[in-house]
């Protein structure tokens, strides 16, 4: 059972890394690369249980929340092209004047 | 598996031995499967002219190599990967893409130098491996060293029950010492960015505001200055 799963996340972690090096576009790559993070997640808990040893689960938690972080960041970069940009800072400021 | 019952324990043994037969063979399929996407994702960065794009590959590379580093029962190192070198990385090198620009101009310049400088420190490296004993066997020189001197110097001086905590706190206690300093320096220091940052927008706010009613610009200040704080540090 874990190991069809094991080889079923491998399989999807190859079509995702072809992606990534084939995307035409940068959303291809960014959305592949988020895929990596959640396949990522899902070999670590696949292999947790295939080794006998589901302790390792919680890391998994870890991952999402740098996988959110990681591609927010990328997301945001492409949207505006600076990571320091506060919305709420412009609105307040258009809103003063 | 030893505390088992007698007529129960051969049975046991057996599946024991076939879970162990089968093991190492799955975890080195595993790891076959990732080095081969590392390798082609290694190359595909050093073909890729668009930075943005090597950026996210950068990130798939350190998402990858955690998961190696999961399969080599190494957890630490993978979370440290993970965090270091597809969080902060990426973002990192994001912020440096906002000032360099995102588009490598290709340059004709010469590779034999580099391939030949990497190919020969590739190859160092795989001879040096030649040297090393086998993997995970319990005689190793590094279990031979100081390992049997700590369990048994633990064991008889009433030392934490966890031998990785009897190593860290009572054997190494000098370097965790260390290691707490740096990590203390470095939150003080963080604290004290984001303090500076806050000072500095509120004193700003108040020079430009100073024609306002006061009760409500200190009320005003302390929401605003926070957020423009925030959006700086961010």
């Amino acid at each position: 059972m874990f190991y069809v799963a094991t080889g079923a996340v491998l399989i999807a972690l190859l079509f995702a890394v072809i992606r990534a090096i084939r995307g035409p576009t940068v959303f291809d790559r960014v959305l592949a690369g988020n895929t990596v993070g959640t396949l990522a997640i899902l070999l670590l808990a696949a292999l947790g249980f295939l080794t006998g040893r589901p302790e390792f689960l919680d890391i998994g938690l870890t991952y999402g929340l740098l996988n959110l972080i990681g591609t927010f960041a990328v997301l945001k970069f492409f949207r505006i092209g600076d990571l320091a940009y506060d919305v709420t800072d412009e609105q307040e400021k258009s809103a003063w004047k | 598996m030893t505390p088992l019952a007698t007529p129960l324990a051969p049975a046991a043994g057996h599946v024991a031995a076939a879970v162990e037969k089968v093991e190492p063979n799955v975890e080195a399929f595993i790891m076959m499967v990732v080095l081969t996407l590392l390798a082609a994702i290694t190359i595909a960065i050093v073909k890729q002219r668009n930075m943005f794009g090597v950026v996210i590959l950068s990130g798939i590379y350190s998402f990858l190599m955690a998961s190696l580093m999961m399969v080599l029962d190494a957890v630490d190192v993978a979370m440290t990967e993970a965090s270091v070198g597809a969080g902060i990385s990426t973002v990192l090198l994001l912020a440096t893409l906002h000032l360099t620009g995102s588009m490598e101009y290709p340059q004709h310049r010469s590779i034999a130098i580099p391939l030949f400088v990497s190919l020969a420190v590739g190859a160092i490296l795989v001879w040096g491996t030649i040297g090393l004993p086998e993997f995970g066997i319990a005689d190793a020189p590094m279990h031979q060293h100081v390992a049997p001197t700590y369990i048994e110097y633990s064991k008889n001086h009433q030392m934490p029950p966890n031998m990785v905590t009897a190593v860290l706190a009572d054997f190494r206690s000098f370097d965790t010492f260390g290691e707490v300093t740096v990590v203390f320096t470095a939150g003080i220091g963080v604290l004290l960015l984001l303090q500076g940052g806050w000072r500095a927008t509120s004193n700003n706010r108040r020079d430009d505001d100073d024609d306002e009613d006061v009760e409500d610009a200190v009320h005003g200040n302390k929401e605003g200055s926070s957020k423009t704080a925030g959006g700086r540090n961010a």
